[in-house]
């Protein structure tokens, strides 16, 4: 093969991609990946006759930094409830006032009125979500409605453990099992959170998000998880079990902001109206495979999401759920030195 | 005489300017997407954090501090920064050993492929790129699908007998290495392919004519013969795997941090931008030193030809 | 090959080089194998399938995202190694000059920094360029992608341009051939070893890259691996190896293809 040769299949092979072509409108969403249901997008594109396109994030740090520094072409981004102060309070989202949308009605009154949002003027909720403890009960059949599961691992579980190497979610749950709060600056109770977390590491065999098909494939056999992974991996394995720690578990939830510098507004707009209709937001729950905050969309849910123990808390574990918090700065710092120290 | 002088000191200068221009839009775009901006990397390390990420513009040599010594949250002693310490070491270690690993490996198919028919060479060369075609995540995906327990390896050693339990290897440092090695194997491969490529044989048939054994020919002409190429390799393998983070927490479990890992908390969910910054630069000056170090004792050593 | 005594032959180097396509070859296999399964899982064995490629074909965004990385890596691999080419002329084959070792340094700059720090660096900087002029293409992921193909297309070139024999372009030049005329018929030819493995390694690496393309790419423009990524924490479906399969089929065809024209012709 000579240079020419190469120059035209290099040449060919850039024609060959192409960029597509335009609808009336557009609307770009920023939001987590594999997190937005392409057919609830395809209805919204068909209703507002709207070309919709959709980019991808994988951390919360990642967003708030593209969207902080500006320029991006985002219109809409879906932070969790701990980001979502923090994008109002450094200006970057616009109010749009979902409170005052035609759809609000729908949404559930302890979600209508959130202390990260107060009066919903910027946000639309659009997933909620628990961090829990998987196990496989083919591997553990003792009590596991505890973070002992993690942090004082059963011998029948040691080297098979998983933990989500999420660290606000690990500090959090470390807190909780040796009996503090979050946020915590009481230096007995962090000293006895690295302690105990650098004592537990040993019987972990990883610390990966990959944990749906590695859970199934018995790679771990336990591990820290967020319930929707956890209910994915109960279809596919019934033996594994979603457990609420009795210790105290975090509630989290995403929700849909429209960003300060966004070109299409009116189409973000229409957009969080839309996802407040019961049967877009059973879509997007059938999708992402999280609970929704929108009340009557049970009804259009997807059969084995309806009463999955997963998605719907069980009434005796709800008093354990705390909604998680975004720590101060010098908090955080602490936190981050722990983490450090556990992971060096 | 003077004149002549004259004239061929004009000629070197004309030279010179076509050489930099000639290298004028390598450094261009350089300076515009790569250095530049990291003189603000250079800034944000002697400022002060923003409470969510970013930087106050406010002067302060704690990030830098913080790369070496760390203050203990409990009793507030200062000492030596043992995690980073760790952790840096950690890192190094690994592109040590996978430069090693990816020169004993590259350098003999590098051989072989240059000692192919002229026609052919080419064929070798697209099937040792083709399996990299792939992303480096996708191939990293595909070693963990081999070495798992589950995997192809333990599952024929299973059925042959040869085990009656998988050996775990996925998670542990020899699948960090085995996967190191695979997917930076062609940066070693192309440049020592490259410069072996133009190996000229009558100087390996006059060795042999003073009967040089093969390893001698192997080490006395060959090896310096195709030095640049290994030099090449060796840079392009080692310091890409200082910064490796998807390899070693896919096939390592992610238990223990990388230096990326490293740097990526402080821009993340650690908030510490002048701290990763000044982290990124201590990374860069240490590769630097090594390279340096590498690159003039390689050159000491080197056999000039041509 | 065995029985004439060989002066290229060198024990057990064959069979290192065996191993190592075999052992290269290996994962590509598997992957290509698990994209006709018919299980979800990628550790089972569910029956043939084609269903993946189905789903894939109909996932937009993935079809997007995959076309959106060759185009970014052949732009990016082309600029960076015609670029390469220049700078490695300009540096080798000569006494050191003023500037020499600045542009050796200037040009290996790229390689020492994590991608992380790049990555944010060119999020600061160009998120304020974007903002001044409001263009927000693909043009900052290529410029980008340039930028850190360059010391790898660069590294091969020189290497090679190290060891060039020197008498043919002397030759040319005696013959008052132009340089650019030397250029092209002497240089490039022999040349062209080290500029094929530039591109090649360069094309590579831009298609491996996650993190700068996370930092700077604008709405609508993922790339394979970015895609990934925000796949990771859900789990990667067999999606993902439909698509690779089909684009390592593309790969091989084309360059099968001009493998044999050129052959033909030659």
């Amino acid at each position: 093969m000579n240079w020419k040769t190469t120059a035209t299949a290099m040449g060919l092979a850039l024609l060959a991609s192409t960029s597509g072509a335009f609808a009336d409108g557009v609307l770009n969403i920023y939001n987590w990946g594999n997190y937005t249901s392409p057919d609830v997008i395809k209805k919204f594109e068909e209703k507002y006759n709207v070309k919709v396109t959709i980019t991808d994030y994988d951390s919360n740090d990642t967003a708030l930094a593209k969207v902080r520094q500006g320029g991006t072409g985002f219109d809409i981004a879906v932070p969790s409830q701990t980001y979502v102060p923090i994008w109002i309070e450094e200006g970057l989202v616009q109010e749009t006032d979902p409170g005052k949308m035609e759809n609000f009605k729908n949404v559930a009154p302890e979600w209508a009125n959130p202390d990260f949002d107060p009066g919903r003027k910027y946000s639309v909720p659009w997933a909620l979500g628990t961090v829990g403890v998987v196990v496989n009960t083919e591997a553990y059949k003792g009590p596991a409605d505890s973070w002992g599961i993690i942090f004082n691992t059963p011998d029948e579980l040691k080297g098979k453990v998983n933990v989500v190497p999420e660290m606000n979610d690990v500090i959090f749950a470390a807190i909780k099992y040796v009996g503090g709060q979050q946020c915590t600056t009481d230096k007995e109770v962090l000293k006895k959170v690295r302690d105990t977390l650098v004592a537990a590491k040993p019987n972990w065999i990883a610390m990966e998000y990959n944990t749906i098909e590695k859970m199934d494939a018995g790679d771990f056999k336990a591990t820290s998880d967020w319930n929707g992974s956890a209910l994915r991996q109960r279809l596919a394995n019934p033996a594994i079990h979603y457990n609420y720690p009795k210790e105290g578990f975090g509630l989290w939830s995403d929700n849909v902001v429209v960003l300060k510098e966004a070109k299409n507004v009116e189409n973000a707009k229409l957009f969080q109206n839309f996802i407040m209709d019961p049967e877009n937001a059973a879509g997007l729950s059938a999708f992402h495979r999280y609970a929704n905050a929108i009340t009557g969309s049970d009804k259009y849910m997807p059969a084995d999401m309806k009463d999955a123990p997963e998605v719907v808390i069980p009434e005796a574990d709800k008093p354990h759920a705390e909604l998680q918090l975004m720590c101060p700065p010098d908090v955080q710092e602490l936190y981050t030195k722990i983490w450090t120290e556990l992971q060096k | 005489m003077a004149r002549a002088e004259e004239v061929a000191r004009e000629a070197e200068r004309r030279d010179i300017r076509t050489r930099w221009l000639l290298s004028a839009p390598a450094l261009v775009i350089i300076f515009v997407a790569a250095t530049g901006p990291l003189l603000i990397v250079l800034v944000y390390s002697l400022l002060t954090p923003g409470p969510y990420g970013d930087v106050k513009w406010q002067f302060s040599s704690e990030a830098w501090v913080s790369v070496f010594m760390e203050r203990d949250i409990f009793d507030d002693t200062l000492s030596l920064a043992a995690a980073h310490v760790t952790i840096f070491w950690r890192s190094i270690k690994l592109a040590i050993v996978t430069t090693i690993a990816t020169l004993a490996l590259g350098f003999p198919t590098a051989y072989f492929m240059a000692t192919r028919s002229e026609k052919t060479r080419d064929l070798w060369l697209f099937l040792i790129t083709i399996p990299f075609w792939t992303n480096l995540l996708i191939r990293t995906f595909a070693v963990l699908q081999i070495i798992r327990n589950e995997g192809i390896i333990n599952m024929a050693l299973l059925k042959l007998g040869i085990i009656s339990a998988p050996i775990q290897i996925l998670y542990s440092d020899t699948a960090i290495l085995v996967g190191m090695a695979y997917v930076y194997l062609p940066l070693m491969v192309l440049p020592v392919y490259a410069s072996m490529e133009k190996l000229d044989f009558r100087l390996v048939e006059a060795g042999y004519d003073l009967y040089a054994t093969r390893f001698q020919v192997l080490r006395r002409i060959i090896f310096p013969l195709v030095k640049p190429g290994v030099i090449a390799g060796s840079i392009l393998v080692f310091i890409p795997a200082i910064g490796a983070y998807v390899t070693p927490s896919v096939l390592g479990g992610g238990k223990n941090m990388m230096l990326s890992n490293l740097i990526e908390l402080q821009f993340g969910q650690g908030r510490n931008w002048p701290l990763g910054s000044a982290l990124s630069i201590a990374v860069m000056i240490i590769v630097m030193v090594a390279l340096l170090a590498y690159v003039r004792n390689a050159g000491r050593s080197e056999v000039r030809h041509g | 090959m065995a029985s004439s005594f060989s002066i290229k032959h060198q024990p057990g180097f064959t069979a290192i080089a065996a191993t190592c396509f075999v052992v290269l070859y290996l994962p590509i296999v598997v992957l290509v194998v698990y994209a006709f399964n018919a299980a979800a899982s990628t550790s089972e064995w569910g029956g043939f399938s084609l269903k993946w490629f189905q789903s894939a074909w109909q996932n937009t965004q993935v079809i997007d995202a995959t076309l959106r990385s060759f185009q970014i890596g052949a732009t990016a691999a082309i600029l960076a190694t015609i670029a390469a080419t220049m700078a490695a002329l300009a540096t080798t084959r000569t006494a050191a000059y003023p500037g020499l070792t600045f542009k050796y340094a200037a040009i290996n700059q790229p390689l020492m920094v994590p991608e992380i720090v790049t990555g944010v660096a060119l999020l600061i900087f160009f998120s304020r360029i974007k903002i001044f002029t409001g263009y927000s293409g693909l043009g900052y992921l290529i410029a980008a992608h340039t930028a850190f193909c360059i010391p790898f297309a660069y590294l091969p070139i020189r290497a090679r341009l190290e060891n060039m024999d020197l008498t043919l372009e002397r030759a040319a030049a005696d013959l008052y051939a132009t340089p650019w005329r030397t250029f092209r018929r002497i240089t490039l030819p022999l040349l062209w070893p080290g500029i094929l493995a530039g591109l090649m390694l360069a094309f590579v690496i831009s298609l491996d890259d996650v993190v700068i393309t996370e930092f700077v790419k604008s709405g609508g423009q993922d790339t394979l691996p970015t895609y990934m990524l925000g796949q990771i924490r859900r789990g990667i479906t067999p999606e993902i190896n439909a698509i690779s399969t089909v684009f390592l089929l593309l790969s091989v065809a084309i360059v099968t293809l001009f493998f044999f024209i050129s052959r033909k012709r030659d």
